[in-house]
């Protein structure tokens, strides 16, 4: 070794003690180069025992979702990111299109910079923060600034920060019990603590993850129970008598809760969506604090229940016009009481409870409330549950939930006393018309695809669905070497290809829309089968489509 | 219009001055021959031209078949056509070709990379005015670090899994890739083991290169010797039965798609090393401009968006459809029957 590459080495830090954003972005690195659950929680579990306790939140919050909004618009990235790479912007976007992560992209580029920041992740974080607010010079300078110096993982977890959606394959469950085997406090009281609304900006770790506050505890949710769904026959879970059955309604499943004279509502997904849902903040005057509701949220215009896609229409809007509050009102249906008079009561039986969320439902001071109760209906044999099910679209249900009039309300999803038995999917055979390359793990392969149906005089396609999901990989593969060499068009990421092969595509729920081109949207498009036995002449038209929609 | 120098037909490139093809993916009498690889070297020629050091590898590759040697540079005419092979980079044995007649020269790359691995003879570049050139990752997201980090990369891997009493499974293509991986491994960690595909060839190339000692891993390799050792082996061995032997173990892939994140994790593979046998962006561009070439024609690769780059650098510059694949991501499967292929673009792209 030379005299002087050993100066070099005696120069830069010992590897235990790397500043913040150096030793984040070698989490991520490590967290990238296993595909082992284990090995990444050990990664995170050791980075919880050595950060510093600020970048500790911040990671906590990155990887629960909780970043600071993004602070420059993708426009603008892409642009710069060009300028300072040196190549025009078409040809930066068609890398984008095959790499697949605009971050990535991003970071791909640039020319590789050798001097590893010393900033914190904290830092950066609060710099983003205070860019929000900056003129666009000022934010191309600092972006062209942290571009040139950052590393190439580090500039990856930089611009990553930056564009939003900092999904890496690490859950927040994951990363929660990593937490667990850093800090000692078990999984399931961590997970409650870290529910809720909290500001990584202004939270000490303490605070959020070592003191047992329980200040902010009225506002937490229950984890929420979930059903299996039903296997071969219902008729094999015994006894019919033993059930209670109700229709399973298409909405937001949702925890509605009333403590200390405050509402707080809940999606499944862990997110509060209180604000969201401002017709139902009367439900505080009229339900007794200490109670938690289990029920879901359903669009209900005219006084009826409407489509989930009128509910999707207020999903993702920050503010709730008042027109939208007037055509689509939003109601509680409910299932479940989980808590009552204060009281946990997940414990009673489901018969019980459902005694007890009756009461409360007759209790209530006046009736024209944004809260009903689904009806559970007791059936004496299989045959007319069946039948009953029969009934769902018409209901506007996704089909039956069966619960055992004994069980309690668990937690996740468990086999045994709940059970989904949901209607068969819609379907009907449509032509491949348009792919584009799919995201993260599909990148650089076409798994994106758009179906057409024929119109009226079987002459043209009309575009009706897109799905990208239920292909084998295999499949995938197939279909994308096929779609490679059957090109006939190119729109940017998106290729025309030669419409030949027939798709069967199973969905949940059908609607008019204005929105599409077809006039009609479909609830979850997926992918059933690949219909190699068909040809195209003999997929389905748009007027096949149409008369599935209920009247 | 005069017949062009080399020609893009149904059965390959062809020189019709000299009745001769290049590369060709369709049976021919005379085939020249740039490397190794299966997509450039087909089976059913009559006659194979090749330079010297590949001859054992195709050989090796096809079985019987008349092939003929030349050394590298070396002139030879046919039909008062002039061709001479130069050499490539790309891996053991690997050359460009260059076919000059009546003062125009073309160069076709069969695959190149202008970075000295250390084993195969280096990229040089030869002057000409139509150079035909493959462009596998020809867009600005790759650019590629030396051959001394990625293998120190390597070498610290292997390290720190032995340390941890794992065994490093390290994926490669067994003509080229695995050859070069063996060359820079460090030996000191500990032994190497192999995959029979991969032996058999690393066999072939000994005769030209000098390689450090592989023990081959047959049905009486014991579990407890492999241990902590690196296993080479080709990329179809992953997720198949027989590696279980080697477990507990991590896996390592090295290719130029492993610069994706998305690449790696569709494959499930734990740890991607960025090594290409092909230029990347950069390299493309330099060694372009170096043949002072003013016609560029693209065979594989991203050759519609690199040739569109090219024309606005000044070049004439198309593409053409071949059958090359150049470094895959993944084994193109097979369609099922009855495909119809009316694209304008033939050409596999990957």
């Amino acid at each position: 070794m030379s005299e002087e590459t050993r100066t070099q080495q005696e120069k830069s830090p010992p590897l235990g003690d790397i500043g913040g954003m150096k030793r984040f972005a070698a989490l991520i690195k490590t967290l990238d180069s296993t595909n082992k659950t284990n090995a990444k929680v050990a990664a995170l579990a050791h980075y919880f025992k050595e950060a510093p306790d600020r970048d500790k939140v911040w990671t906590i919050a990155i990887l629960s979702h909780r970043r600071p909004p993004r602070p420059v618009n993708t426009t603008f990235l892409r642009e710069w990111a060009s300028e300072l790479a040196n190549i025009p912007l078409w040809l930066f976007e068609e890398s984008y299109h095959i790499v697949g992560d605009l971050a990535e992209t991003i970071t791909l580029v640039i020319p590789n910079a050798t001097e590893p920041s010393e900033k914190t992740l904290t830092q950066y974080l609060e710099e983003m923060i205070w860019l929000k607010k900056r003129s666009d010079e000022e934010k191309k300078e600092y972006l062209i600034e942290n571009w040139k110096i950052l590393s190439y993982y580090e500039r990856f977890v930089f611009t990553k920060l930056i564009t939003g959606g900092f999904r890496i394959g690490v859950s927040q469950k994951l990363m929660t019990r990593a937490l667990s085997k850093a800090t000692g406090i078990e999984e399931d009281v961590l997970a409650y603590k870290l529910m809720g609304n909290w500001d990584p900006a202004t939270v000490s770790f303490h605070d959020l993850v070592i003191e047992k506050d329980e200040s902010q505890k009225h506002s937490r949710p229950y984890p929420f129970y979930l059903a299996y769904a039903v296997e071969g026959e219902p008729s094999e879970l015994g006894d019919v008598s033993n059930y209670l059955a109700e229709h399973k309604w298409d909405g937001i499943r949702s925890q509605t809760i009333i403590r200390n004279d405050d509402i707080f509502i809940w999606s499944r997904g862990e997110e509060l969506v209180t604000d969201k849902y401002p017709e139902l903040h009367i439900l505080k005057d009229h339900i007794p604090n200490g109670t938690v509701i289990d029920g879901e949220l359903l669009p209900f215009p005219n006084g009826q229940i409407g489509s989930f896609n009128e509910l999707q229409t207020r999903i993702g809007r920050k503010t709730v016009s008042k027109k939208m509050l007037e055509t689509t009102p939003v109601i509680v249906k409910a299932y479940d009481i989980l808590e009552w008079e204060g009281k946990d009561v997940r414990e009673y039986a489901f018969a019980k409870r459902r005694a007890l969320l009756q009461s409360l439902y007759r209790n209530m001071s006046y009736n024209n409330l944004p809260f009903y109760i689904s009806a559970t209906m007791e059936f004496n044999n299989w045959n007319d549950m069946a039948t009953e099910r029969g009934r769902s679209r018409e209901m506007r249900s996704e089909g039956l939930m069966i619960k055992h009039k004994e069980s309690s309300y668990g937690v996740g999803r468990k086999k045994g006393d709940w059970w989904k038995w949901k209607v068969d999917p819609l379907t009907i055979d449509a032509v491949l018309t348009y792919a584009m390359r799919g995201h993260g793990r599909r990148s650089n392969l076409f798994t994106d695809y758009t179906f057409g149906l024929w119109n009226d005089d079987r002459t043209e396609l009309i575009t009706f669905a897109k799905a990208y999901s239920g292909l084998t990989d295999k499949e995938f593969k197939q279909v994308d070497a096929w779609i490679k060499k059957n090109t006939l068009e190119r729109f940017g990421p998106v290729r025309s290809v030669t419409p030949h092969h027939v798709f069967e595509i199973a969905f949940e729920g059908i609607a008019l829309s204005k929105r599409h081109k077809s006039g009609i949207a479909t609830r979850f498009p997926r992918i059933l089968r690949w219909r190699q036995d068909k040809k195209m002449e003999e997929a389905n038209s748009l007027s096949d489509l149409k008369a599935m929609i209920p009247k | 219009m005069k017949t062009p120098l080399l020609q893009f037909t149904e059965k390959g490139i062809y020189c019709a001055a000299a009745d001769v093809y290049l590369d060709p993916w369709r049976p021919v009498d005379k085939a020249l021959i740039t490397h190794g690889h299966s997509d450039h070297s087909r089976w059913g020629h009559k006659q194979y031209i090749t330079q010297n050091d590949n001859v054992p590898i195709i050989k090796h590759r096809l079985g019987d078949i008349q092939v003929s040697g030349v050394r590298f540079r070396e002139s030879i005419l046919i039909n008062g056509v002039k061709f001479s092979f130069h050499p490539a980079g790309h891996i053991v044995g690997s050359s460009q070709i260059r076919v000059e007649h009546k003062g125009e020269i073309w160069v076709f790359t069969g695959d190149y990379k202008t970075e000295n691995d250390g084993i195969s003879t280096p990229y040089e570049t030869v002057k000409c005015h139509t150079f035909i050139t493959e462009c596998t990752f020809g867009l600005p997201a790759f650019k590629w670090t030396t051959q001394a980090e990625v293998m120190n990369n390597i070498n610290t891997w292997w390290a720190e899994n032995k340390a941890l009493g794992q065994t490093s499974v390290l994926f490669g293509y067994s003509l080229g890739k695995a050859q070069r991986l063996l060359k820079h491994l460090d030996t000191s960690i500990g032994k190497i083991y192999t995959h029979g595909a991969i032996e058999k060839m690393t066999e072939i190339v000994r005769q030209i290169v000098d390689l450090p000692p592989t023990e081959l891993i047959t049905r009486d390799t014991k579990k407890e010797d492999i241990k902590g050792n690196i296993v080479l082996a080709p990329p179809s061995t992953h997720g198949s039965t027989w590696l279980r032997k080697m477990s507990p173990f991590v896996t390592g892939s090295a290719s130029g798609w492993m610069a994706f994140r998305g690449a790696r994790r569709r494959r499930a593979i734990d740890k991607g090393f960025v090594l290409s046998d092909h230029c990347d962006w950069p390299a493309l561009l330099e060694s372009i401009e170096a043949t002072g070439a003013e016609k560029v024609i693209c065979t594989h690769g991203y050759t519609d968006i690199f040739s569109k780059y090219l024309r606005t650098l000044g070049y004439d510059a198309r593409t053409e459809a071949t059958q090359y694949e150049g470094e895959t991501l993944d084994p193109t499967p097979t369609l099922p029957e009855g495909e119809n292929n009316n694209s304008k673009e033939k050409s596999l792209e990957v």
